[in-house]
């Protein structure tokens, strides 16, 4: 069985002497993960059902309920730093300030999209933010973004790379080699373990005999770190060690978040199969990450009732913005297919 | 890149070189003219390569430029992708060509699709030196040409040099280019000599050469198999039988129209190849003939390529395996003395 939201938190192995009392997150660090974390569900929920209205093709592997994960670590982040996503990638782009409008011609397959409409949701990018793609092989990502942190290191302008992977990647053979290949060079790479508790449908008692994915680092001579993934602040303390670490050029760590997806691993009711009990479910929705981080800005006094709706408002008119400008998008012609199979020379 | 290499020196006239140190002077130029090139991969840094490829780079560019890596090739590739998205200039080389097997996803989903599937947006100018071929009793995993699994992958560019000059000259080509590019070398010519021009030059991707005249038919060999088809063609010129080899250098691009026009010209090819014959590039060739020169044919396409199993290790069993010129010799004289029925 999954282990109980309560559980998490337990395993530490960070470095000696590196560990100081985290930051505490000010007004502004709450409002910053609020919003970024408000944008992707709102995002999320939309296109999923823009998928159930048929309006998007293909597969679609929504973030929601894991939103902390990527607004608390890329809240730490700037366009200069890289991060390498997963195929549940949308959630990274739109926290490491995606265009929502592009991203939805994308995900609709249209000329405007981010990839031209030749890549959708599973590899939805934008180099210039720093967000180097989502990726459809798991722990494909990996590896490129211990690329990105050598280029990073071999510059030496202070930047770096996240690689953000889930539990049924760190199993995979590209996972292994990247993060021993990092902590070999000793790069400036941060990997994020988004363990959501299911590589696919298998639930992680049975696709690995660990609990803890942080537990690995040791091993590869980095620190781990496990934090509550449903706690945006504590994934933004956490995050930011973990990046502070590498801009000093202290080499990688890794960080695992325990969360978990609301719907299912592809689309939002996926094949109707029953792996997980409704209990389950209603648990881990019961500690969502959005209403946990509202309910602490209101106790705290940061905000208001009202100021908290109206983000939500706010960003509602954002999305329904974006997806009518989507929606009105011309599809790519056939002229476009053979486009960008290869860089031409510029001489 | 933007700017266009000089013309390099006639090289009847150039210097002798081996291919081996035609690599490594390759490598050393590129370095010199672009801070952004790096090398990385098994053994090149302190051991200055497994084949000596990368000898003295350390010692002139240092630890940052010159990177040792663990043995694993998914993620060599990975760090030259990465690294070739954020705007350096990597060559990074496996050390066997048979070792592309554990780093394939990186090669055929990441590094040769990224452009593609975001639309554009990145650039990959990365390279990647690696060494293929037999005749070296290192068995099945250390001796195979694997080339047509790189040529089917849209994205990916592959060259095969067969010369000390083209060694040269192609991989800084590969070096300046803005795609994933293979240089695929062969170990048993790293010690072939040959005139290489001392200056930093390129080898165009994609263009042809012609490696011999001849009227009587087209050889295209690849790789190794070119001074092999150069040493039947000598043997048939004795004979009064004149045969043009052509060598493709780059195989994707391939220059299917020097290829096209010889054989318009002489009416007959044979395709060679080291690697195992089925489904192999020589395939790729053959086809491309009959789409474009079907009419001119007066024999079908013939093929030489090894056979259809694994390279073997012994000696006795290697020497059967591996095409040499006399097979291609023997392919070479039955096909100048089929006739059109009829004719």
């Amino acid at each position: 069985m999954a282990p109980s939201p309560a559980r998490t938190g337990s395993t530490r192995t960070r470095a000696r002497g590196t560990r100081s009392t985290p930051p505490a997150a000010g007004a502004e660090v709450l409002a910053d993960l609020h919003r970024r974390m408000v944008r992707i569900r709102r995002f999320e929920e939309a296109a999923g059902r823009l998928m159930e209205a048929g309006s998007i093709p293909g597969f679609l592997h929504l973030y929601v309920g894991q939103e902390a994960v990527a607004a608390g670590v890329i809240a730490h982040l700037s366009e200069r730093d890289q991060i390498t996503s997963t195929h549940r990638g949308h959630g990274h782009l739109v926290a490491k300030g995606g265009d929502l409008a592009r991203m939805y011609a994308e995900l609709f397959g249209r000329a405007t999209g981010y990839c031209r409409g030749k890549g959708g949701s599973m590899h939805v990018c934008d180099l210039a933010l720093g967000m180097l793609g989502a990726n459809g092989i798991v722990g494909g990502g990996v590896p490129i973004a211990v690329g990105a942190g050598f280029a990073d290191w071999y510059r030496g302008e202070g930047n770096v790379s996240v690689a953000f992977f889930g539990d049924g990647a760190s199993n995979i053979g590209s996972f292994h080699e990247a993060a021993n290949m990092a902590a070999a060079l000793k790069l400036p790479v941060v990997l994020v373990c988004e363990n959501n508790l299911y590589g696919e449908f298998t639930p992680q008692a049975r696709h690995q005999a660990i609990r803890d994915v942080a537990a690995r680092a040791g091993a590869y001579g980095m620190p781990g770190e496990v934090v509550d993934g449903m706690d945006a602040v504590a994934v933004w303390q956490a995050a930011g060690s973990a990046i502070a670490r590498a801009r000093a050029g202290e080499g990688p760590s890794m960080l695992e978040a325990k969360t978990y997806r609301y719907y299912d691993h592809q689309g939002v009711s996926g094949l109707r199969i029953s792996y997980r009990s409704d209990e389950e479910v209603e648990e881990w929705k019961a500690r969502d990450a959005i209403a946990a981080i509202e309910v602490r800005m209101m106790e705290g006094g940061v905000a208001t009732r009202e100021q908290v709706e109206a983000v939500h408002d706010e960003i509602r008119a954002e999305i329904d913005a974006a997806i009518a400008l989507a929606e009105a998008a011309p599809f790519p012609t056939p002229d476009d297919l053979l486009d960008d199979v290869y860089t031409e020379p510029s001489r | 890149m933007s700017t266009t290499l000089e013309v390099p020196t006639d090289p009847v006239t150039a210097r002798e070189l081996p291919y081996l140190t035609a690599v490594n002077e390759a490598l050393a130029q590129s370095m010199r003219a672009d801070p952004d090139v790096f090398v990385a991969g098994e053994d090149i840094a302190a051991y200055g390569g497994v084949f000596g490829t990368h000898r003295g780079l350390l010692e002139e560019f240092g630890a940052r430029r010159v990177v040792d890596t663990p043995i694993s090739e998914a993620a060599i590739i990975g760090l030259a992708t990465g690294a070739a998205v954020c705007g350096l200039r990597p060559v990074v080389d496996i050390m066997f060509m048979d070792f592309l097997g554990v780093a394939m996803d990186q090669i055929a989903n990441q590094a040769a699709k990224l452009k593609y599937m975001f639309g554009g947006e990145a650039t990959l100018p990365m390279t990647v030196t690696t060494w293929a071929g037999a005749g070296l009793s290192a068995a099945a995993q250390h001796s195979q040409s694997l080339e047509a699994w790189l040529c089917h992958v849209p994205g990916l560019k592959v060259a095969m040099p067969a010369t000390p000059y083209d060694a040269k000259g192609l991989l800084v080509a590969a070096i300046r280019d803005d795609n994933p590019t293979f240089v695929v070398g062969n170990k048993l010519l790293l010690g072939a000599t040959g005139p290489v021009p001392e200056e930093l030059y390129e080898v165009p991707l994609g263009v042809a050469r012609t490696a011999r005249d001849g009227d009587a038919l087209t050889i295209v060999a690849l790789g190794r198999m070119v001074p092999e088809a150069l040493a039947a063609a000598e043997r048939m010129a004795a004979d009064g039988i004149e045969v043009a080899v052509l060598d493709p250098r780059t195989l994707s691009p391939l220059d299917v129209d020097t290829i096209v026009s010889s054989v318009r010209a002489t009416n007959r090819v044979l395709v060679v190849h080291e690697a195992v014959r089925f489904g192999g590039f020589g395939a790729e060739i053959a086809a491309q003939v009959q789409e474009h020169a079907f009419d001119h044919l007066d024999a079908p396409v013939a093929r030489v390529g090894a056979p259809f199993a694994p390279v073997p290790f012994s000696p006795a069993l290697e020497r059967e395996y591996v095409p040499d010129s006399a097979r291609i010799e023997a392919a070479a004289r039955e096909l100048v003395t089929r006739r059109l029925p009829g004719a």
